[in-house]
């Protein structure tokens, strides 16, 4: 009977995880629609393959050393060396690695940290449409989701890492994890990239360059939001015992847990997800006046700005909290153009960076005292822990890396497409080529109608 | 001291009930949810009236009509 009921509990869970990437693919979607729907038409082509190769090369990446790297470096290096018993299961020639009836999990757990690895990448990739090589932008993906995110994983989102064992840190849905690391890391690169030609008058004034196609952005964002009830879902631990988890608790109950395996519950997080996505797009609209692409960014903004502590708060404090973080983003966001002259093409730095940051230091007083895990010893969470964890994410594994890396592209001339392409457009030759089999095609239909 | 009580999880959760912050405080957080709600009511109100004043001027009488023609 037991062997049966555990047997059941684990396919549960491989099914759970298998339906949460289902829909975090469409997180994906979402971003390539995005991205093309702001782009514009002279560089559809190249925005969407862009977007779309992030896909097999973080995949690639992953599965050769992204994910060990989750389980030998939660300690790694200040707290310890790598843990290589744990990471021996994850390495690539692993049989955990492969079919194997005997783990039923390792697969559907490493695709749930996959898709978050793609949007971490895509992030990145919509702020800095229509100006950066391809070339460029693919190895900055492997680098934030193959390596710089999973870093920041195994040491903020991890039930051993030192931040939550020290700092108390505690992001239940990625706030930090995610979305300031990669807000952060665009930062980083669009600092060096620089602007699109003609975003800034001579002056300095920026200037508006709309979308081309307002309504591909609001499916791409619903579709966005959609893939995000996925990426809550996969963020929580489905089913397990007390004696599974191995903690403090005492008793038989079993339980739904966070990543950091403390209890919470799918309708905690089903009531905090849509108030705080109606707080984000009820301040969003305010703030922007009814700004269509502000108000649809607003809802997300406000999600991961909550995010952090979704698994604890009430559903009101859910909604005020991505409500203040809408609004304190949205200021940052035009602060910072103005001051930097810094083309962030969709806004992607302050609705996942800044909004990622405010929410980590916002859950540190709301939280405060609450524990971090449900192991003895660790921190509880505080203020002070998830500051330094907002500065850990954005800027440490996330500006700095991608700053560095960038003005080592920029120095051999590898980051920016030339100018002149810039202004032809980057679908230029393809879009002749594309015209002149239209034209071709039709000819020959003529002709063969008119010999009939 | 804790946002919610809880000091650790060495607790048996067949015993734990809610778990969010600043228990006892629900009515006052009702109180703040209706009022950002009715004060989001109260802004966008006034804001579209103060749009629509505006809209309803035809100034350019070719241009409106190049707009209505857009379809």
């Amino acid at each position: 009977m037991d062997g049966n009921l555990n047997a059941i509990t684990t396919v549960f869970t491989e099914f759970y995880y298998w339906v949460t990437i289902v829909f975090m693919f469409l997180i994906h979607v979402g971003f390539c629609m995005y991205e093309v729907g702001a782009s514009r038409r002279k560089n559809h082509m190249h925005t969407l393959m862009k977007n779309v190769m992030v896909i097999p090369l973080v995949t690639v990446s992953f599965y050769l050393f992204g994910w060990w790297i989750y389980w030998a470096f939660p300690n790694f290096p200040f707290f310890g060396g790598l843990d290589l018993e744990s990471g021996a299961a994850n390495l690539p020639w692993a049989d955990t690695m492969g079919t194997n009836v005997g783990d039923r999990i390792t697969g559907v757990f490493w695709a749930a940290f996959l898709l978050f690895s793609w949007t971490a990448a895509s992030i990145v990739s919509g702020s800095v449409i229509e100006r950066i090589r391809s070339s460029a932008l693919w190895v900055h993906a492997v680098l934030i989701g193959s390596v710089w995110w999973i870093i920041d994983a195994a040491w903020g989102w991890h039930y051993a890492g030192w931040m939550v064992k020290y700092l108390g840190y505690h992001d239940a849905y990625a706030s930090g994890v995610i979305h300031a690391i990669a807000g952060g890391y665009a930062l980083g690169v669009i600092t060096v990239l620089g602007p699109r030609i003609g975003k800034f008058a001579s002056d300095g004034t920026p200037r508006d360059i709309p979308p081309h196609n307002p309504w591909m952005l609001a499916i791409g964002i619903f579709l966005i939001y959609t893939g995000f009830w996925g990426f809550y879902a996969a963020c929580n631990v489905p089913i397990i015992s007390p004696e599974g988890i191995g903690g403090q608790i005492t008793g038989d109950t079993w339980t739904a847990t966070n990543i950091y395996l403390s209890p919470t519950t799918l309708s905690a997080i089903t009531f905090n997800f849509l108030m705080s996505l109606s707080g984000g797009l009820m301040a969003a609209y305010l703030v922007s006046k009814g700004d269509a692409f502000w108000t649809f960014s607003g809802g997300l903004a406000g999600i991961i700005t909550a995010s952090a502590g979704n698994d604890l708060y009430h559903p009101i404090q859910a909604m005020i909290v991505a409500a203040v973080g809408v609004v304190i983003v949205y200021r940052l966001h035009y602060w910072v153009e103005r001051r930097f002259k810094l083309d962030d093409a969709v806004g992607a730095v302050a609705v996942h960076g800044y909004a990622g940051v405010v929410g980590l230091v916002i859950s540190g007083f709301v939280l405060w005292g609450q524990p971090s895990s449900p192991f003895e010893g660790y921190a509880s969470i505080n203020p002070l822990g998830q500051t330094l964890g907002a500065v850990i994410m954005f800027f440490v594994l996330g500006f700095l890396p991608a700053y560095v890396v960038s003005k080592i592209q920029a120095s051999r001339g590898a980051l920016r497409i030339p100018e002149e392409v810039e202004l032809k457009g980057l679908d230029y030759d393809e879009e002749l080529t594309y015209q002149a089999a239209v034209a071709e095609t039709i000819a020959v239909n003529k002709s063969e109608i008119a010999n009939r | 001291m804790s946002t919610n009580g809880m000091e650790n999880w060495a607790v048996d959760l067949a015993e734990v009930t809610a778990i969010y912050p600043f228990q006892g405080t629900e009515v006052i957080m009702v109180v703040v949810g209706v009022v950002f709600w009715l004060g989001w009511h109260r802004i966008q109100f006034k804001r579209e009236e103060e749009e629509l004043e505006q809209a309803r001027k035809l100034e350019d009488r070719d241009k409106v009509s190049a707009s209505v023609e857009r379809y």
